[in-house]
């Protein structure tokens, strides 16, 4: 049966018919268009599908649509303010934190949850964080450098 | 996944009234089980009830000496809650050690005990502390809440509402993690409660289980050596392409003597 699901995404509110068992990624990424979160395995496993509900990263590959009615979600095409990238984005940019860069709208996601609660972290902190977030390029010790890296920049400009 | 309908109420009352409305119902908490196991078309419920709009199932207080979790209180709540991580600090810890930060940011305890999986975390807190398990209908002790493989003592559409742990004396756990799932290979939880010694194990059997010899070894001499020599049997014990029976058998002394040593500090 088809339903509506209503929830604002990237501070605007949105509304697309689904299906109740419509996941959030797909409602995003099909029904809303927003297709910079990735499924990379669909079973809760690799992070390539993290988005913000209220502030607390999860993988919407997980997550009902309607479970995420009337909530607030971020997604990575959420993150930079216009042209201007994010801090976080910047760093991966300048690090080499990508390469086919399937993983990095989550990695970005995550981070994102990581410095909002650690705005400080170690390099063992951030590795741990990492645990829910799988890349098969990097070698993760990249991805690791632009999260410390971003994490300065953001500590120096008082975010 | 097979198609279903889904239901949002905001009191106990109302999921419960649904439940027996409903022909298949199952509740909904956190879904990093239940969705899962949909996708697998392990389970096809004609109706989900999402409890996680419930006002009484949220949060995590300390009361009377005891820590008091909601059954939708999620892993990072119970893991971040100033409460329990000074009142019982092996819980808190426990709570941080589940999956991974995403898993932790949406399963809760109420979802974990329920499934009783043989290789979850919860059950060896629940059994190890001597925890009650409140329902919508009555209170059940841990110790008789896990009776079998995937099994409870809760009844149809009975819901768990909390948790509560009593604070121990001293209390650790200590997991061995599968290193993809983070799931316990095996995990022990020790703990020196008010009413006596306490050694729970997970992973390791078709669900959790006391190891009395310990138990008795601990109360005449609380340290490491006290357990290092108690071998458990691996008959019953569970094999699969994690670990072998008497692979986890040897984990279960390891990771007691462990557990008493952080206990210890
Ligand atoms: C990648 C991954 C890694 C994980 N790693 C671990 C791990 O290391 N250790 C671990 O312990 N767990 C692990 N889990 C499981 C996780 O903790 C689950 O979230 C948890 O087991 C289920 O909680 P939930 O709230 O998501 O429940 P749901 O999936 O919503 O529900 C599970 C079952 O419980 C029932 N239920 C839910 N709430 C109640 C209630 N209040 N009363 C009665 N019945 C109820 C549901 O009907 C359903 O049958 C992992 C899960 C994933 C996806
Ligand atoms: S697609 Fe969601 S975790 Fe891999
Ligand atoms: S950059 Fe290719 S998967 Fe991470």
């Amino acid at each position: 049966m088809t339903i509506t699901a209503t929830m604002t995404v990237n501070g605007e509110e949105r509304s697309g018919v689904c299906e109740e068992r419509t996941l959030l990624v797909t409602f995003l990424r099909e029904t809303l268009r927003l297709t910079g979160t990735h499924v990379g395995c669909d079973t809760s496993q690799c992070g390539a599908c993290v988005v913000l509900i209220d502030g607390d990263s999860v993988k919407s590959c997980t997550v009902l649509a309607l479970q995420a009615d009337g909530r607030d979600i971020q997604t990575i095409e959420g993150v930079a303010d216009g042209d201007e990238l994010h801090p976080i984005q910047q760093a991966f940019h300048e690090n080499h934190g990508l390469q086919c860069g399937y993983c990095t709208p989550g990695m970005i996601m995550s981070a994102l949850d990581l410095l909002k609660h650690n705005a400080d972290p170690t390099e063992r902190e951030i590795r741990e964080h990492l645990e829910g977030n799988l890349c098969r390029c990097t070698g993760y010790h990249n991805i690791v450098k632009s999260i410390r890296a971003a994490a300065g920049k953001m500590a120096g400009a008082g975010a | 996944m097979y198609a279903f309908r889904y239901h949002r109420p905001d009191t106990l009352d109302a999921a419960a009234r649904l439940f027996g409305e409903c022909e298949d119902p199952r509740y909904l908490s956190g879904g990093h089980t239940l969705l899962p196991t949909m996708k697998l078309r392990l389970a096809a419920p004609t109706d989900l009830i999402d409890i996680a709009h419930i006002e009484a199932l949220k949060g995590v207080r300390v009361e009377d000496g005891a820590v008091v979790v909601g059954a939708g209180a999620r892993h990072a709540d119970v893991a971040r809650s100033p409460g329990c991580g000074a009142a019982i600090p092996a819980l808190a810890e426990l709570a941080g050690m589940i999956g991974d930060f995403q898993v932790r940011n949406r399963g809760t305890i109420g979802g974990s005990i329920a499934n009783a999986d043989p290789a979850a975390d919860y059950p060896a807190a629940l059994v190890g502390l001597g925890a009650t398990v409140t329902t919508d209908r009555r209170a059940v002790p841990a110790d008789g809440f896990f009776p079998d493989l995937f099994e409870t003592a809760l009844e149809e559409g009975e819901l768990v509402t909390a948790v509560a742990f009593p604070k121990p004396r001293r209390a650790a756990y200590m997991k061995f993690p599968n290193p993809a799932s983070r799931y316990a290979i095996v995990g022990v939880f020790v703990a020196d409660t008010g009413a006596g010694m306490r050694v729970a194990v997970t992973g390791a059997g078709p669900c959790v289980f006391r190891v009395r010899e310990m138990e008795e070894a601990l109360t005449r001499d609380f340290s490491p050596d006290a357990v290092a020599g108690i071998a458990i049997p691996e008959d019953g014990l569970n094999s699969d392409i994690h670990a072998a029976a008497d692979y986890r058998a040897h984990l279960v002394t390891v990771m007691a003597k462990r557990a008493v040593a952080k206990a210890l500090g």
